[in-house]
C-alpha cells in the first residue's frame, strides 16, 4: 500500500452529507461523518511528511501525523489515544474548527491537490470511540487518579476553555468545581452552535466524562452575583479560572433597532439551542417566526442564524454583508452549506435603518450599498459606502450577527481584574494568570470572540500552570 | 441545590401566590431590586421574577407571581415541599438606596410585592416610607399587612372603592406630592401603563422617579439583548443595567410593544397547557 500512495494521488474523500432538500426540514446533523472505509482511505492520502507542517497549524498541537499513521494501520484506539494527549474535545473540534486556516491550511497536499481531511478524520476517531463508549477502556477508570478534595480549583463559566481546564486538572487528581450561570453547561457549544452542526449529545457526553473524574458541575451559579472570587478563596479554593466568554451582543445603533423582529444572533440562537425552540411548543421557549429573514454579518454566527431560520420555515433568508463573499470570516464549509441550502448572499451592503409598522413590528430594512476599498487592519478589503446608493428590502426578521463584547457580570463584580482597552481580561501570556494572584482567565473573555480550539488552548495553558503550583510539578 | 418551596400562600386563589424558597446562596447576596430567573420543568422557559423578600438568616427568598401563561401556571402547580428545577440569582443591579428623607413607593397589582422589598430597604436605611398601593378591589390587594408593619403611611386605592380611595394610585400619589414638597424619591412598580402614569404624575413635581422594567428576558446576564429598553435615547439591557431606571427617561411605548413580541406563541403554549390539564 505504501508504494502506491506516492504515485497516484487519490481525491479527498467527500463528506457524506444530508441532502440540502432534506436537511432544511430538520435539525439533524448535516455532515454525517466518514464510515470506516472512507476514513481509512482518506488516511492513506497522508504522506507522513518527515517535517509535518500541519501540526504547527493546530493551536493545541495535536500530533496529527501520528494519529493518521495509526489510522493507516487501522488502529482507531491508538489514534484516539494520540489525539487525546493534547485535545480533550476531539468530537467537538473535528466538527467546528476552521481547519482550512489551521491544520489543513498547512497540509503539503493542499499545495497541488486537496489537503488531507484532518478534521473529518479527527471527528471519525472521536465518534467511533463515543459509539463504542470506549472512553473508559482508554482512560481506564481504575487507573483514574485519586481526587484530593482539599486541593480544589474553581472554573467560572463552562465553555470549552473551562471544560478543558477542568479536564486537565481533574486528570491530575485536583478537585474541580465548574460554576455556570445558565441551566446547562457547555457555553457557546450549547447555547450558540446549532444542533445540525454540533449535536448537543456530544457536548453532554464530554461533560459526563468530566463528572466521571469527579468534576462538580454547578449550574445556575452566576460568578459575581451568586458567588464571587473572594467567596471561592474563602471556601478553600486555591485557584480560580475565569472562562466566561464574550457573549455581549453588539448592535449597530441603527434607527429602529428595537423593533419587534430585530434580534441579536445570540438571542435568536439561544432560544432555539439552549431553549430547544425548534421543538416549540413541546418545549416552552418560543423561537421568533420569520418569513423573510435578513441576517447581518458574515461569520459563523451569521451562517448559523441563517441556516437555523431556513429550518424553521422561512421563505427567504439573506445574508447581508458589507464586504464581498471572499472576505467572509465564516468557516468555508458553513458558507458552502448555507448556499447549497438556499441562503442568499447580499454582499456589499449594510443596514442604515430598520422600518416598522404602527405596532412596532419590523417590516423592512434600508441598506447602504458599498464597494471594496483598500485593505484594512484585518488585511481584508475594507467596505466603502457608495454615496447615495441605498436600497430598501422587505423583512420581518432581522438578526444581528455583527460581533460581541465581553460578558460583563463577572468583570463588573471584580473591579480588581485588569482589563485591556476593549474590556477583555489581561493575562500573563505564559501562565494565563490575571492581575489577581491565583486567578486565571482564558478563552473569549481574554481574546474576544475567537475559536473553540483557541479557548481550549487557553484553558489548558492555565491548567498546566495551576497544576504545577498545586502539585509542585513542572510540566 | 434543592430550591425547595418551604411555604406557599395563595394570596389570590388561582391568580397570585407567594412562595418562600430555600435558597441560601441567593439569600446571602440578594438586595432590594434584585430578581431571579427560574425554570419549572426541563422543557420549560426561563422567566424572571422579582425577589419580594429575603431572610438571609433563614436562607430563604420570597417570590410572588401572577399566573399569566404557561410557566407561571406550571409554577402554580408546585406545592410546599416541591423543588424548583432551576433558580438563578440574585440578578440585576440592586436598588440605589441611601438616607434621603421621604420616599413614596407606589405599587400596582403584583408589583406591590416587588415594591415591598425596596420599601423595606428604604425603611432600613432610615427613610420615611410612604406606600401607595392599588388594586381593582380590596380582595386583590397584596402585601397590605406586610407594608403596614413598617411603613408609617400606607395609602390605598381601589378601582371599585372597596378599600381606600376609589380610583387610581396616581391620584393618591398626586395628592400626597401636593401636600409635601420634601419628597426625595418616588419608586413605581407595576404594569407598564401604571409606571408610565406614575412618571407622568411626578414630572411636574420634578421629583426623582424610579421604575422597574419587566422586559422579556432570556439569560438575565447580558448575553442576548432580549431585555433591551430605550432610556434617555440610549439602549440599555434591563437585566444588567437595570431593571430600575429613571422613569422620566424610559420609552414606555416601546417597552409595551416589545412585551408583545411573542404573544401568538404564548397563547399557543397556554392553550395547549390548559387543554392537557383540563
Ligand atoms: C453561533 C456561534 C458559532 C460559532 N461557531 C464556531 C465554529 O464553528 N468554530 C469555532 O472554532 N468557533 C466558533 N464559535 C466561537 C466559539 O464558540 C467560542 O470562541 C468559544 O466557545 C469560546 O469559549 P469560552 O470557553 O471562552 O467561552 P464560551 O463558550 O463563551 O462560554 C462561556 C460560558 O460562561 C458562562 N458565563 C458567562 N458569564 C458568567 C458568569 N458571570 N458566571 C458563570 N458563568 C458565566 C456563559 O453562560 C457560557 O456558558 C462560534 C460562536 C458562536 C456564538
Ligand atoms: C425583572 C423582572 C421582574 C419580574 N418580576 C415579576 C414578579 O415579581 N411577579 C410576576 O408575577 N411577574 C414578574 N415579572 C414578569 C414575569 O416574568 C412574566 O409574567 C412571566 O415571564 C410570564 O411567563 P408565562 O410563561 O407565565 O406567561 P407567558 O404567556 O409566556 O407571557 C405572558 C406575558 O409575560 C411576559 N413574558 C413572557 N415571557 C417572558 C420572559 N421570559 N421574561 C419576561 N417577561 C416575559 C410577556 O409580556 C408576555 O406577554 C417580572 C419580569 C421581569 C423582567
Ligand atoms: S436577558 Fe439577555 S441580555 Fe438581558
Amino acid at each position: 500500500m505504501a508504494e502506491k500512495k506516492k504515485k497516484i494521488i487519490p481525491k479527498r474523500i467527500p463528506m457524506p452529507n444530508q441532502s440540502p432538500g432534506d436537511r432544511i426540514r430538520n435539525f439533524g446533523e448535516v455532515a454525517l461523518g466518514y464510515g470506516r472505509e472512507q476514513a481509512f482511505a482518506e488516511a492513506e492520502r497522508c504522506l507522513q511528511c518527515k517535517d509535518p507542517k500541519c501540526v504547527a497549524g493546530c493551536p493545541v498541537e495535536v500530533p496529527i501525523k501520528d494519529f493518521i499513521a495509526k489510522l493507516q494501520d487501522q488502529d482507531i484506539e491508538g489514534a484516539y489515544e494520540v489525539i487525546k494527549t493534547t485535545n480533550s474535545l476531539p468530537a467537538v473540534c473535528g466538527r467546528v474548527c476552521p481547519q482550512e486556516v489551521q491544520c489543513e491550511g498547512q497540509c503539503i497536499m493542499g499545495k497541488k491537490h486537496q489537503p488531507v481531511a484532518i478534521g473529518r478524520l479527527e471527528r471519525f476517531v472521536a465518534d467511533e470511540y463515543m459509539a463504542l463508549s470506549a472512553c473508559d477502556q482508554i482512560t481506564g477508570k481504575p487507573e483514574c487518579p485519586l481526587i484530593d478534595p482539599d486541593n480544589k480549583v474553581a472554573c467560572i463559566g463552562s465553555g470549552p476553555s473551562s471544560l478543558t481546564c477542568a479536564g486537565y486538572l481533574s486528570s491530575r487528581g485536583i478537585k474541580v468545581s465548574v460554576f455556570e450561570a445558565l441551566h446547562e453547561p457547555g457555553g457557546v457549544l450549547v447555547y450558540g452552535i446549532p444542533e445540525f452542526r454540533l449535536p448537543k449529545a456530544i457536548v453532554r457526553a464530554e461533560v459526563e466524562a468530566l463528572k466521571e473524574q469527579e468534576v462538580d458541575i454547578e449550574v445556575n451559579m452566576v460568578g459575581g452575583k451568586t458567588i464571587e472570587v473572594q467567596d471561592l478563596f474563602d471556601q478553600g479554593y486555591k485557584a480560580v479560572f475565569i472562562g466566561v466568554g464574550a457573549g455581549l451582543p453588539r448592535f449597530l445603533g441603527n434607527e429602529g433597532e428595537n423593533l419587534i423582529g430585530v434580534f441579536s444572533a445570540n438571542e435568536y440562537l439561544t432560544r432555539i439551542n439552549l431553549g430547544r425552540g425548534y421543538a416549540f411548543p413541546e418545549y416552552d421557549t418560543p423561537p421568533f417566526p420569520g418569513r423573510n429573514v435578513a441576517v447581518i454579518g458574515g461569520g459563523n454566527v451569521a451562517m448559523d442564524a441563517a441556516r437555523t431560520a431556513l429550518r424553521l420555515g422561512a421563505d427567504t433568508v439573506s445574508i447581508v454583508y458589507r464586504r464581498s463573499q471572499d472576505e467572509m470570516p465564516a468557516r468555508k464549509e458553513e458558507l458552502e452549506h448555507a448556499i447549497e441550502e438556499g441562503v442568499r448572499l447580499r454582499c456589499l451592503c449594510g443596514p442604515l435603518a430598520f422600518i416598522g409598522d404602527e405596532n412596532g413590528k419590523l417590516t423592512g430594512m434600508r441598506l447602504q450599498k458599498m464597494e471594496l476599498g483598500d485593505p484594512d487592519d484585518s488585511g481584508r478589503c475594507s467596505p466603502v459606502c457608495i454615496e447615495g446608493a441605498e436600497e430598501e428590502i422587505a423583512c420581518d426578521l432581522a438578526i444581528m450577527a455583527v460581533g460581541t463584547g465581553p460578558n460583563r457580570v463577572m468583570l463588573e463584580a471584580t473591579p480588581e481584574l485588569g482589563l485591556n482597552k476593549w474590556g477583555y481580561i489581561v493575562v500573563n501570556e505564559e501562565t494565563g494568570e490575571t492581575s489577581i494572584p491565583n486567578v486565571f482567565a482564558g478563552g473569549d473573555i481574554v481574546t474576544g470572540s475567537a475559536t473553540v480550539i483557541s479557548a481550549m488552548g487557553a484553558g489548558r495553558r492555565a491548567a498546566k500552570e495551576i497544576a504545577n503550583r498545586l502539585l509542585g510539578t513542572s510540566d | 441545590m434543592p430550591n425547595t418551596i418551604l411555604h406557599k400562600a395563595k394570596l389570590i386563589p388561582g391568580q397570585t401566590s407567594k412562595l418562600v424558597i430555600d435558597a441560601p446562596l441567593i439569600a446571602a447576596k440578594a438586595k432590594p431590586g434584585n430578581f431571579v430567573i427560574l425554570r419549572v420543568t426541563d422543557k420549560g422557559e426561563r422567566i424572571p421574577l422579582t425577589i419580594a423578600d429575603v431572610d438571609a438568616g433563614a436562607g430563604t427568598i420570597t417570590i410572588v407571581y401572577l399566573v399569566l401563561g404557561k410557566t407561571t401556571a406550571l409554577l402554580e402547580e408546585l406545592d410546599q415541599g416541591d423543588d424548583i428545577l432551576d433558580l438563578c440569582g440574585p440578578l440585576g443591579q440592586p436598588t440605589h438606596i441611601e438616607k434621603c428623607g421621604t420616599v413614596i413607593c407606589v405599587g400596582g397589582g403584583t408589583g406591590i410585592a416587588a415594591m415591598h422589598h425596596i420599601a423595606k430597604g428604604h425603611h432600613m436605611a432610615g427613610n420615611h416610607v410612604v406606600a401607595v398601593i392599588g388594586a381593582r378591589s380590596k380582595d386583590l390587594l397584596l402585601f397590605h399587612d406586610e407594608l403596614t408593619a413598617f411603613c408609617p403611611e400606607v395609602l390605598v386605592s381601589t378601582d371599585d372603592g372597596s378599600f381606600g380611595h376609589k380610583g387610581l394610585v396616581t391620584e393618591v400619589l398626586e395628592d400626597r406630592l401636593k401636600s409635601d414638597d420634601s419628597v426625595a424619591e418616588v419608586v413605581g412598580i407595576g404594569p407598564v401603563p401604571m409606571m408610565a402614569a406614575v412618571a407622568k404624575t411626578t414630572k411636574p413635581f420634578g421629583v426623582k422617579t424610579t421604575v422597574s422594567l419587566n422586559s422579556i428576558m432570556v439569560d438575565g446576564i447580558g448575553m442576548c439583548g432580549a431585555c433591551r429598553v430605550t432610556v434617555g435615547g440610549e439602549v440599555k439591557f434591563a437585566c444588567v443595567d437595570g431593571p430600575e431606571f429613571d422613569g422620566q427617561q424610559v420609552d414606555f411605548m416601546e417597552l409595551r410593544q416589545r412585551l408583545a413580541s411573542f404573544r401568538d406563541q404564548e397563547s399557543i403554549s397556554y392553550e395547549e397547557y390548559k387543554k392537557s390539564h383540563g
